[in-house]
Order: C-alpha cells, then structure tokens, then sequence
C-alpha cells in the first residue's frame, strides 16, 4: 500500500476513537500527577462525538473527513487541548483538501503544516514538554523516512517510535508552558498527558492503515 | 466521591439547566453555542463585555452577567476553557456595534480558544479587543509577571470595565480600564483541602493534617509549596506580606479589599481573615476604602481563600461603586 484512501482514514480515525476511549483513564491519572486530571475525560468526551459523526464522513475526500474531525475537535470541548488537536487536524486537512487518496509525499507536507499551526498557536518549543514534544521528532522521522525512499507504511512505523520516543521524553522535562507549568521542579519525573494523548493520536496513522 | 450529582458527564449541564431557570430575568442561553448572554443583548451603543472560562467556579463567570458587568459568558466543562465557537458566538451576540472586549485569565486553553475567536470574529468585521489577567502573585515571579495566572482579581476587572461600558466608554477606554485594574490588583490564595472534579473522582490532591498548600489558584491544583498548617492571622500575615512585597503600597494609598472564599471555607473564617488584613493595612496607614468579603471565584469545594488588593485611584473608586445588576452581585 503506497497511498491512504479516503476509506482508508476512515479507519484511521476510527481506530483513533477506539484508543482514546481505551486510554482515558490513564490519560486522566497522568494529568492528575500535575494538571487537574481531567484529560482523559475531556479527550474521551470529545472522540465519542468524533465517533458518533464519522459515518457522516463516509464517501467524502481526505481533506473533508479530516475536516469534519477538526470542526468537532475544535468546538466540542474546548480546553488548550481542543484549540491544538483542532488546528492540527484543520491543517491537515487543508494540505489534503480534494484527494481521494493522500501518498507519503502528501503526508509530510500536512504534518508539517500542522506542526507549523500548533508551533503558532501554542507558542511552545520543543522540550517545553507538551505534546510538541511527540508531534515534533515524529514528524522529522516522517520526513527522514520519505527523503530515504521508504515504503508508506516503514514511514509511518518510523512516524510512530518517534512519536513514543518524544512522548517518554517529557517525563524527565520541566514544563514550561501551560498549566503545569506553575508547578515547576515539581513536574520532573511526570510524563505530560498531552504528549501522551498525541501519541495515541499519531500512533493510529500506522496502526490504522493496517486495519 | 461523595456528590450531589447525576451523570459526571452532564454536570455543567444540568447546572446551566437550573440557573438560567432561576436567572431568567438576567439572563439566557444562545442557541449556537453554550453561550449564556444578557437577556437584553445587544445593546446598541455599549461595548460588549465578554468572558468565559471552565465551569466549577461559582458564581464566576456566569453569575456576573447583567447591568453594569458582563455582557455574555462562554461556559466550558469543568475548569477547561470553553471552545472557540462558544467565544465568538458570544461576541457576536452582544456587538452593539460598539465592539467587544474579551476579558479573560491567563491559561494555555483560554488563551488559544479566545484569540481563534478573536480571529473568527475580526473576519466577521467585530472590531476585538482583549484583556488577560494576571493578578496571581504566587504563580510566577515579578520579572515574569505576564505569566502569571489570572485568578479573583477578574472579578474586579469584570465590576469596573462593566460600569465603564454601561456608561458609555469607548472600546480604547474600557480596554484602558481592564489594564488599569489588572495593574493595580494583586492576589494570593492558600487551601487546606482540594477538590474532586466529578468525571475524574478522586481529590486533585490529599494533604496530611498539619498541612496546607500555598500559592494555590483556583482548579483545584497543588500550590507552590507545601507548608505547615497556620493559624489565620499567621497565614494572612504570610500572605499579605507577599501582595505588599510585589505591589509596594504607601501609607495614604486607598486599597479594595476583596477576601474570597474558594468554595468550602465559611464566612465565619472569612471575616477572621478580613479582620488581620485590615489590621496590617492599618498599621502601615493604608485605607481599606472597600471592601468585599464573600464566594466570588470558588474551585469547587476546595477549602481555602485569597485575599486581593487593588489600589485605588478616582476613576476605579467610582467604576467599583457604580450600579450593578447581576444574578451574584447586586449594588444600587
């Protein structure tokens, strides 16, 4: 398989409700060690209204399912979380606006573009754990990948141990921005909830399109 | 977790379900967005006031909406910021084509959602501008005052920017006032008791007995240091030492003071802490010209206070005595 099909990231998605929803409460007792422990709830909150309306999304080109996505991330349940995963699945979108199907190629152009748009709005840089800290080694291993000639889915294998790489970071990291942030030293040794959250979401790229 | 509640999920719901039952007169619901607005918006003529943030913070936001304080409120699910949609349909309610101020406290999440609402509403021809608080003086240090948090002290940005609007300030003006006050103002809290968000179940943090957590904000997290419990007139000593230490005041300067309860401290405490701060302030020959001792900005059931100081000039003095209307604070 050397594309994604607009079927295709249906199932990505899918699949991305489905590890929400599994992970929620570990993602709310990360958040509890130094947030107030209620990301996973607020991400299961706003993945089951994804899930509800995927269907709806059937049939449509890539860039409008990611779309739909986005608009339902964005406005569902607010919180920094829905204000980033929203402009991250906006911005893919656009880079995908019109395909019935997405090549590696099409890839790293969307992901870059939502790296750019969560850089922008968040204001965070890397090591500021946040989930910047998963998106930004996995989408330089994307783009490592597609420069080396690799097939979509060695891509997306190295997109996914680079995402869980950057994520495990963020335990030995001091927040900087955001909530915890306030904390201080007293962040050191927490893995950040929403570094997690995001590699649950990047993570259903490659286990998805094998579905 | 032991609560009066049905479903974790439709808390901010069913609570909005009641308070706009009881509030009618004040208030209502759009129906775009979880946006609660005055019942009389848009006022042509009168800059639109606009705030939001998490839910869980009675009265805050939405108890301050009426005459002489805001004009619309979007609410968001427990202590997270309300998505943007909810901001920008609330700007657009409320434009009386004066323009809108958005009011909001310094938080990653309302920071994001309110400046992709500003943008909607910019594109939509709103003239926007905003004012983030910060009046939290534990949660950074003085040289990093813009990261500070803004808790409480909103309260007093919301009663004079919302007196300045209904008077018929311009949108430069009462965007000058909200800066004014959030200069002025300075606030420091501690707790000796968390809370429980309903859909995560368990207390945001459990201290021992002889306990307290210091520098704490209003969602219900650890402060910045854990220290010994105090008496009250120790700790409110402590405390108002640091708003003294990061706002220096004179003697002859006019303060408002403002003890706010953060949601299961009763009054009775309150007002042993009012008592000590009005003692110091007068020991230095400060005027406690106002002063406001109640529930403003709660977490919950958290247990704790903050006390606020702004100081006080002409122009906030009669902003914080104008009229004011609203389901939480009423002043004739």
């Amino acid at each position: 398989m050397d594309t994604i099909g607009s079927a295709q990231m249906i199932k990505i998605i899918g699949y991305m409700c489905d590890s929400i929803e599994e992970q929620k409460d570990y993602l709310s007792e990360l958040d509890g060690a130094i947030g107030d422990g209620d990301h996973g709830v607020n991400m299961a909150k706003c993945f089951r209204q994804i899930k509800a309306k995927l269907p709806a999304s059937e049939g449509k080109d890539v860039g409008a399912i990611l779309k739909d996505t986005g608009m339902v991330v964005l406005n569902s349940v607010g919180g920094a979380m829905g204000a980033l995963y929203g402009t991250m699945f906006l911005r893919l979108a656009q880079e995908a606006a019109g395909k019935m199907e997405i090549t590696l190629t099409d890839l790293v152009r969307m992901f870059k573009a939502a790296e750019k748009g969560i850089r922008e709005l968040g204001k965070a840089e890397v090591g500021d754990k946040t989930l910047l800290d998963t998106v930004a080694p996995a989408v330089a291993a994307l783009e490592k990948a597609e420069q080396e000639g690799k097939s979509l889915q060695d891509a997306l294998s190295d997109f996914e141990q680079a995402a869980k790489k950057g994520m495990e970071s963020t335990r030995d990291l001091m927040a900087k921005v955001g909530r915890a942030s306030r904390l201080g030293e007293r962040t050191i040794g927490h893995q950040d909830a929403g570094a997690t959250s995001c590699y649950f979401i990047l993570r259903a790229f490659s286990e998805g399109i094998k579905q | 977790m032991k609560k009066f509640i049905n479903d974790p999920y439709d808390v901010v719901d069913e609570m909005l379900e009641g308070f706009l039952a009881v509030n009618s007169k004040y208030v209502r619901l759009l129906d775009t967005a979880r946006t609660v607005v005055r019942v009389d918006a848009p006022i042509s003529g009168k800059v639109g006031v606009v705030t939001g943030g998490g839910s869980g913070h009675k009265p805050a936001f939405i108890g301050f909406i009426g005459k002489g304080m805001l004009d619309a409120v979007a609410v968001g699910e427990i202590f997270t910021s309300p998505p943007p949609n909810a901001v920008f349909e609330a700007a657009k309610a409320v434009n009386g084509g004066q323009g809108v101020l958005f009011l909001l406290g310094n938080y990653a999440g309302d920071v994001m959602n309110f400046q992709l609402a500003a943008e909607m509403a910019r594109a939509e021809g709103i003239p926007v501008e905003q004012v983030i608080a910060t009046d939290d003086v534990a949660s950074a240090p003085k040289d990093r005052i813009a990261n500070r948090r803004g808790v409480v002290g909103e309260f007093l940005a919301w009663k004079c920017v919302g007196a300045k609007a209904e008077s018929g300030g311009t949108l430069a003006e009462c965007k000058a006032v909200a800066e004014k006050v959030n200069n002025h103002t300075r606030t420091f809290g501690v707790a000796i008791e968390p809370c429980t968000v309903p859909a995560k179940g368990v207390p945001t943090f459990t201290l021992a007995e002889d306990e307290m957590e210091y520098g704490v904000g209003h969602h219900g997290e650890a402060g910045v240091a854990r220290i010994k419990m105090m008496s009250a007139d120790a700790v409110t000593e402590k405390i108002t030492n640091e708003i003294l230490n990061d706002m220096p005041l004179q003697a002859g300067d006019e303060v408002a003071v403002l003890i706010n309860g953060l949601g299961a401290t009763p009054q009775l405490e309150l007002y042993i802490v009012y008592r000590k701060v009005k003692q110091i302030l007068d020991a230095k020959g400060i005027v406690a010209a106002r002063s406001l001792v109640g529930e403003f900005f709660t977490a919950l059931e958290m247990a704790g206070f903050s006390v606020t100081l702004m100081k006080l000039d002409a122009e906030l003095k009669s902003l914080l005595d104008a009229p004011a209307d609203t389901p939480a604070f009423k002043q004739f």
